[in-house]
């Protein structure tokens, strides 16, 4: 759409400020009427300039920094980061630190997705989803700590393997907490996929094609949502990966529904996954981290399937301690630019979920302000407004279902 | 065919430089002139994904890196290109690559790479009156 026909339309600013989402980012959307004709996406509220200050790091600080830049999976950078390095430096990872490394990923995941499948929830006006998703969410933080002493930022992540062992007097918690979790992850999933007012009010919307897909580079459920069959854990096995069975999840449609059917799915697989974990290191001990005197000159590549998809770091070593370049790009700088394509046709109480759809890592909108670029006329409509329409569209339905 | 061979069929002449650093990891280097094409033929004719750009400040010149990934094979194909360190400059892949809008914006910021025909090279990290001239990611800019 040409800057002249943009003038012509009514613009509706979603942020800076997102409350169901985590952090500060904005659109502009353009409309007509209720329909969404243009998006324009600013973010950089939050730039902390991380790749800058990697540059004044040594190695192994940087595994810290990378930790640093997302709350939510905050081993997905250090995770990609070491594989990075380790892909400069030629080391082989003790069998033992990779098995501890795709427990730390997978349970990363699942604390991941459960937190998307209760905000989405909340946005739709299920708030029992909420408070179930986030309820069982609990016990996967407490393995967490039982395993790395923190909730969230568990540092486990070194340059050659890893700091910290899982022990084996922990294991038996562990398994409980698991075995616990997996039986009402399928309670919670029946409920969400099974339920007909839920299946009429996502199905359909923020549709992605493969086209779509391609042409953003969208990647982890997003992509796999709309069939695109691309998981770095299946297409350059890392750490155990190749030595543990699990299943890629996709689906055909490319809409919000299938987008939470891939999360829901893809929380048994990381079950799995963890169980085949606790029981190749029960038992064997072994090295959990392998030395890495030096980091030679070079360049190296690392990828990670984090939970929103692959996470790419790059890093070029001269030979000194601190890397002179580090390339860093989240699963969001490539799936959030696909509202583009999915809000663009749809209704403005659609827009939130389709935002929210791609689990973007950014967010949070504190009010929505609609006014008119010809007649100045502003209205303001805060977060609970917004929430509210999105509400109304499904009350609505529920009565017609 | 594994994908050295398919890239060196297709791209041929124009490649300059090849670093294999294992069968997933290939570095190519290609004129400045020549990038369009080539990051044309791996995205379009050889289906790539596109991954993401990174910008390199070296002593004597800029590069940039275009990352593409042939996910059943599991390689990652850079492709690099140098630029003068005094007019950094280069075609912009926007017309190739419709997501790669937004990183080359970044790239344009925070480094001063001018991508030249981008329809909308305007701050996206930075705040829209951020000064001229100064680029952040820049050597210069000591942490």
């Amino acid at each position: 759409m040409s800057d002249n026909e943009k003038k012509k339309k009514v613009i509706v600013p979603i942020g800076p400020y997102h409350p169901l989402l985590e952090e500060p980012e904005f659109f502009a959307l353009y409309c007509d009427g209720e329909k969404v004709v243009d998006v324009d996406w600013q973010p950089g509220y939050n730039h902390r300039g991380i790749e800058k200050l990697s540059e004044g790091k040594h190695w192994d600080q940087v595994t810290f920094l990378v930790e640093r830049i997302c709350g939510i999976c905050s081993t997905s950078h250090p995770f990609a980061y070491c594989n990075a390095v380790e892909d400069l430096v030629g080391v082989t990872v003790p069998e033992r630190a990779k098995y501890i490394r795709c427990i730390i990923g997978e349970l990363e995941r699942i604390h991941s997705h459960l937190l998307w499948v209760g905000l989405a929830g909340h946005f739709l006006g299920y708030n029992t989803v909420f408070m179930w998703a986030w309820k069982y969410r609990e016990p996967v933080l407490d393995m967490f700590e039982i395993i790395t002493g923190n909730r969230n930022h568990y540092a486990m992540f070194k340059i050659g393997g890893v700091r910290r062992n899982i022990e084996e007097e922990d294991m038996p918690a562990l398994r409980k907490v698991l075995k616990e979790f997996k039986a009402q992850l399928e309670m919670l999933t029946h409920a969400v996929l099974d339920d007909p007012v839920l299946g009429a009010r996502l199905k359909g919307v923020g549709v992605l094609t493969k086209e779509n897909i391609k042409d953003f580079g969208a990647v982890g459920p997003v992509a796999r949502a709309s069939g695109v069959a691309i998981d770095v854990r299946k297409d350059e096995p890392y750490a155990a990966y190749p030595m543990l069975d699990f299943n890629l999840v996709t689906t055909d449609n490319g809409d919000v529904f299938d987008k939470a059917v891939v999360r829901l799915l893809e929380l048994f697989e990381s079950i799995k996954i963890i169980e085949q974990s606790l029981n190749a290191i029960e038992g064997t001990g072994g090295d959990i981290c392998a030395e890495v005197r030096e980091i030679p000159s070079g360049e190296g590549i690392g990828r990670h399937e984090a939970p929103r998809g692959e996470c790419f770091h790059f890093v070029r070593s001269d030979g000194t301690n601190r890397p002179v370049r580090h390339k860093i790009r989240a699963p969001s700088y490539t799936n959030i630019p696909t509202f583009k394509a999915s809000c663009i046709g749809q209704m403005i109480p659609d827009v939130a979920i389709i935002l929210a759809g791609v689990d973007p890592c950014y967010c949070c909108t504190e009010r929505i302000a609609v006014y008119d670029a010809c007649s100045r006329k502003k209205q303001m409509y805060d977060f609970a407004q917004l929430v509210e329409m999105s509400r109304k569209k499904t009350e609505k339905l529920k009565k017609e279902i | 065919m594994n994908v050295l061979e398919t890239l060196k069929e297709k791209l041929g002449g124009r490649i300059k430089d090849t670093k294999v650093r294992n069968e997933r990891r290939i570095y190519i280097t290609v004129d400045r002139k020549a990038l369009k094409d080539c990051v044309r033929i791996v995205f379009k004719d050889l289906d790539a994904r596109y991954i993401i750009a990174s910008g390199v400040e070296n002593f004597d010149s800029f590069e940039i890196l275009y990352h593409f990934g042939f996910d059943s094979a599991g390689t990652i194909v850079s492709i690099r290109t140098y630029l003068d360190k005094n007019k950094p400059e280069i075609e912009s892949m926007t017309d190739v690559i419709h997501g790669i809008s937004y990183i080359e914006r970044e790239m344009w910021e925070l480094l001063g790479i001018n991508f030249t025909g981008h329809p909308n090279l305007k701050h996206f990290l930075l705040r829209d009156d951020w000064q001229e001239g100064n680029y952040p990611l820049r050597k210069e800019n000591n942490v």
